[in-house]
Formats: C-alpha cells, sequence, structure tokens
C-alpha cells in the first residue's frame, strides 16, 4: 500500500522554489511602490493594536459616567480629564471610540470571513462544474444582487426586532446578516477564476489522477484564484465598516449602551450646535480606518495582479 | 400586558381577518399572489394603500436621485477625463485622493458634517454669511424656486458623493485604456484638434464600460437615499421605508424592497440595452 501513488499527492503548481522566490520578491517590491498602500497597512496595525488593546490603553470604563463632572451637558475636550471630551451622557469620548473600534473591526472582519466562505463555495461550484448548476447558482446571485443590500439589511434587522426585541441585535446576528447578504461579488469573482482555470492543464493532471472533485477545487484551482479574493476581502472589510456603522447609525445595528462608532454618532445629531466633538471624532475614526483599508486595498491589487485594474 | 376590553377570541377572529393564524410560507404565498394582481397590500401602521404611499412619495425621491444622478454625471466623468489626459500630474492625484475620499466617506457622517458647516453654524467668507437650509423640501408651501433649490443642495451634495467618487475612477481608468488605442493615434495624425480628439473619438468609446457602472451603482443610490432622505427630513420613498421600519409596518417595507427591486432590474435591463447600442460589437445570445 505504502508504495502506490496516492492521488493528489502532487500539489498544485505554483511553480519550483526559485520561481517562486522570485514572484515573491515581485510582489514585495510592487507593494512597497505604493506609497500610500505602505502608510494604510501602518495607520489600520495601530487600529487594530488600540483596539486589542482598549482594555489597558483606554483612559477609562467606556460605560462610566462621570458624575462628579457632568451635568446633563457632553463635556468639551480637554475638560476634567477627558481628552475628547464626553458624551451626551457623561461617557469618555475617548475610551468609547477605542471600545468601538473593538466591535466595528471585529464585526467587519467576522462578516467578511462569512462573505468569503460563502463566495467561494457558491464561486467555485458555479465555475468548476458549469452547465445547469452555473446557470442556477449565478441567477440566485442576481437575485440576491437586484435587492439594495442596506434596505434589505434594515428589514431584516427589524424582522430580529419584531419578533424578539432590539436587544435581541446582538453582535452575532449583525454578523450573519451582513456576511450573509453580501458575498454575492465574491461568487463572481471566484467563478470567472475558476471558469478559466478549469480548462487549464493542471486541473486536467489533477483530474487523470483521480482526485475527488472537491480536492481539485480546493487545493488545485482556489490557490490560483487567491489573489483576487484577498483584495477583494480587504477592500470588503472597508465596505462593511461602513455598513455596520449605517446601521448603528441608524439605530439597527449594535444596540447602546455598548459602543459602536455608528451608534455613538446616533445622537450626536441633536447636539451638534453645542457639541460638536461628539459629532466629529467617531466619524473621523470611520473615515480614517476605510481610507487606511482601501488604500491598503489598492496596493495589494497593483502588487498581486498587475494586470488586474 | 394584555388590554382589558380585547377578549381573546376577538384577538384570534383579528388574527384570523389578518390571516395572522396561517404559517409563513402560507402567508408569503398569498402576498405573492397579490402582488403578482398588482397590489402590494395595506400599511399596519396606517392602514393606507401600500403602492399608494409609495408612489405619493416617489417623485420627491426621483427629484433627489435625479438631481445627484446629474450632478454625479457631469462632475464624475470630467474629474475623470481631466484626470486621464494627464496621468500621473498634480491634478490627477488631487482627482485620485478626493475619489478615495469620497469612497471612504460614511454617507450618514458626511450629511452630519455639512449640516454642521452650512446648517448649524454656516460658514462666512468674503464678508457674506453662508446658510442652507437642511431638512425638508421647502420652507413652506407656497412654490419658491430658489427655497426649492436651496433645500436641495445638501442632499445632492451628500448623494452624489460616492457615485462621483466611483465614477471617477472608473472613467479614468477606462480612458486611460482608449488613449492607448491606435484609432486615436490616427485622430491625432489627421491632425485633429485635441478637444475633439478627446471628445468625440475617446470619450464616445471610453464612456462605454462606465454606462453598467453606472447601472450597477443605482441599488447604492437608493440604498443612500434611504440615509439621506431620513438625515434631511426629505419626504421622500426613503424616509417612509425608515419610518415604516420603526413601526414594524412589514406589508409597506415589503413593498418597497419590491418596488426598489423591479427599479434596480429594469435600469439594468436598459444598460444591457444601452450598452449593444453603444458598442455594436456586443451580442447578446
Amino acid at each position: 500500500m505504502a508504495t502506490t501513488l496516492v492521488p493528489g499527492a502532487i500539489t498544485a503548481p505554483v511553480g519550483d522554489d526559485d520561481e517562486f522566490q522570485i514572484e515573491r520578491h515581485g510582489i514585495w517590491k510592487r507593494f512597497r511602490k505604493h506609497k500610500l498602500a505602505f502608510v494604510g497597512a501602518f495607520v489600520l496595525i495601530a487600529i487594530v493594536l488600540i483596539a486589542v488593546l482598549a482594555k489597558f490603553l483606554a483612559p477609562a470604563d467606556p460605560n462610566f459616567i462621570d458624575q462628579a463632572h457632568w451635568s446633563g451637558y457632553p463635556l468639551a475636550p480637554g475638560v476634567a480629564g477627558h481628552l475628547l471630551g464626553t458624551d451626551e451622557n457623561g461617557r469618555d469620548l475617548l475610551s468609547r471610540l477605542m471600545f468601538g473600534a473593538q466591535i466595528s473591526l471585529t464585526v467587519a472582519f467576522l462578516a467578511v470571513l462569512m462573505e468569503l466562505v460563502i463566495g467561494t463555495v457558491v464561486g467555485a461550484i458555479a465555475g468548476y462544474y458549469g452547465g445547469w448548476i452555473d446557470y442556477a447558482l449565478m441567477r440566485l446571485t442576481d437575485v440576491f444582487l437586484s435587492i439594495p443590500l442596506l434596505p434589505l439589511l434594515l428589514v431584516l434587522t427589524a424582522i430580529v426586532s419584531a419578533t424578539s426585541s432590539k436587544a435581541a441585535l446582538g453582535f452575532g446576528v449583525i454578523v450573519v446578516i451582513i456576511g450573509g447578504l453580501s458575498w454575492m461579488p465574491v461568487a463572481r469573482l471566484v467563478r470567472a477564476a475558476f471558469l478559466s482555470l478549469r480548462e487549464k492543464e493542471f486541473c486536467e493532471a489533477a483530474r487523470a489522477l483521480g482526485n475527488r472533485d472537491s480536492r481539485i477545487i480546493f487545493r488545485h484551482l482556489l490557490p490560483n484564484a487567491v489573489a483576487p479574493l484577498i483584495v477583494q476581502g480587504t477592500l470588503e472589510v472597508a465596505n462593511v465598516i461602513i455598513l455596520e456603522s449605517t446601521l448603528s447609525f441608524l439605530g439597527f445595528g449594535i444596540q447602546p449602551p455598548t459602543a459602536s462608532w455608528g451608534n455613538m454618532l446616533a445622537n450626536a445629531e441633536s447636539n451638534m450646535a453645542i457639541a460638536p466633538w461628539v459629532a466629529i471624532f467617531p466619524g473621523l475614526c470611520i473615515l480614517v480606518t476605510v481610507l487606511a483599508i482601501n488604500y491598503l486595498g489598492d496596493g495589494l491589487r497593483d502588487a498581486l495582479d498587475p494586470n488586474m485594474k | 400586558m394584555q388590554n382589558p376590553h380585547i377578549t381573546q377570541a376577538d384577538i384570534e377572529r383579528l388574527k384570523h381577518n389578518f390571516g395572522l393564524d396561517q404559517p409563513l410560507p402560507i402567508r408569503y404565498l398569498h402576498w405573492l399572489g397579490m402582488v403578482v394582481q398588482g397590489h402590494l397590500g395595506y400599511s399596519t401602521s396606517n392602514s393606507e394603500d401600500v403602492a399608494t404611499a409609495i408612489l405619493e412619495r416617489m417623485p420627491a425621491t426621483l427629484l433627489l436621485m435625479g438631481c445627484s444622478f446629474f450632478l454625479s454625471l457631469v462632475i464624475g466623468v470630467s474629474f475623470g477625463i481631466i484626470a486621464a489626459i494627464k496621468p500621473y500630474s498634480a491634478i490627477d492625484y488631487a482627482i485620485t485622493t478626493f475619489a478615495f475620499f469620497g469612497q471612504s466617506m460614511p454617507v450618514f457622517w458626511f450629511a452630519l458634517m455639512l449640516q454642521l458647516a452650512f446648517a448649524v453654524t454656516g460658514i462666512t467668507a468674503f464678508g457674506y454669511h453662508f446658510a442652507l437650509p437642511s431638512a425638508g423640501l421647502a420652507s413652506n408651501d407656497d412654490f419658491d424656486l430658489g427655497d426649492r433649490i436651496a433645500h436641495l443642495i445638501l442632499p445632492t451634495i451628500v448623494l452624489s458623493l460616492l457615485s462621483i467618487a466611483t465614477w471617477s475612477r472608473f472613467t479614468r481608468s477606462s480612458m486611460l485604456e482608449v488613449v492607448k488605442t491606435d484609432y486615436m493615434r490616427t485622430a491625432a495624425a489627421k491632425g485633429l484638434d485635441r478637444a475633439t480628439i478627446i471628445l468625440r473619438h475617446g470619450l464616445k468609446n471610453a464612456l462605454i464600460p462606465v454606462v453598467t457602472i453606472i447601472a450597477l451603482s443605482l441599488p447604492g443610490l437608493v440604498a443612500g437615499a434611504v440615509v439621506t432622505e431620513t438625515i434631511f427630513a426629505w419626504p421622500g420613498m426613503g424616509r417612509l421605508f425608515f419610518n415604516a421600519l420603526g413601526q414594524f409596518d412589514f406589508p409597506l417595507l415589503m413593498g418597497y424592497l419590491m418596488m426598489t427591486s423591479v427599479l434596480v432590474v429594469f435600469f439594468n435591463i436598459l444598460a444591457d440595452v444601452a450598452y449593444a447600442w453603444l458598442d455594436p460589437r456586443v451580442k447578446y445570445d
């Protein structure tokens, strides 16, 4: 038994080691040339670190009300040791921003992970098998794409809050709803890649060796489609951060008192004349993070696939 | 919790009258059957006919979306052309950076910031004080064109930002492809002036792929309208939708999703037709 050739022992053709090294250097060189992507990566790492270490870095508990100084109105930046001031409930804004980063980034990361998994499976099956399976799956994708995403998300969150309560709109529900409804671009991307990859010789070779379909799809074809997936995944993180903050701003996302960048802005409008900082800082956090991710994604696209526009 | 004036039998009777005692799939099929016959049902919050309620608010939304569409088209496409004519110049970098900011901006926050700058405090420059209304369609019922336009400015800018950013980036990359082609060199060799080459020969070809992007960004425009109308108290479909959301008025919500989806599909078909018309090489099976 031990001497027989195990089907699938030959892995996907990424070229021999030397070639791979050269290719990798090319990626790094092209990525380094994109200075803004570099800056974006650094900013993003800094934000992620702050979010992870929020417990240690935050000057106060995010839900602690500074009753000693607060008199019903937001405290201005710098007053009573609150570096960025407080919100309308007398809670330290900087601390809430740091803990809000945790929520916003985790939701985005998990939702994109879910998108990638669903989108890859749907796209891979459609692209690999073709025919009526492809047709059925792509029409399903079209149906999902034809409904405007944000209103659909809002209706689903409304259904959840109507059937139980608004408090049920936890973190997990938001992740599942967003991730479950924005996999369509990923599916299209993977399908397009698989349509051309399945005609390649190495795919035929893998099939001739008697590999199972699932092995061909995940071990041989998918690694060759990973570059556009990384780019799309990165840009999707930016999209999901905006989606989540919009839902939370409208009151159908992360529920207070848990801080998220979006729900911190929900009550800012009514106090804008006397306390503009409450409206400015959370939005600035969203803008900077999303901008950093978009530049990073742009740099990755230039680096990973120079032919892609 | 229960209202003492309503008996259990009344509750059962009402549930039966509204069909709420049926299982969910049956209720859905019932709804679908009505929709196919062109009836979207009645609002559960004020018993208004859903189709009438939505159609009543549609003109305000179409006005806002129309203004935003033209603004985005004019500014987005011209930004794209300007950036592509002088690639990697200072103005190209400025436009590309603007596009990145536009794509990364949370729409609702942009709206809040514009309200803060132009409506709450107002901007004083060159000895003038600029302030714009930040809510509603008009100040009063009397029709005043200037007042109407003033009310349109902020919501239009907010709704346009994302599409200006996206369309300018696509126009730029599409134009850069076209500039490299042989027929552009031929046009230059014939001695045509630069404006004619760019606009007549270049733009016509560069805009073909942009048409698809424009059609595909319509769902985004609809979603943006929900946020924009809510923040600026614009009496359109988006605000109707958002108010229905708070009251769990599901017939209205379903009707809204149905109508916007039909709108999206319709514009996609329109884009496909336009695509084939603009580029005769395209053939559909």
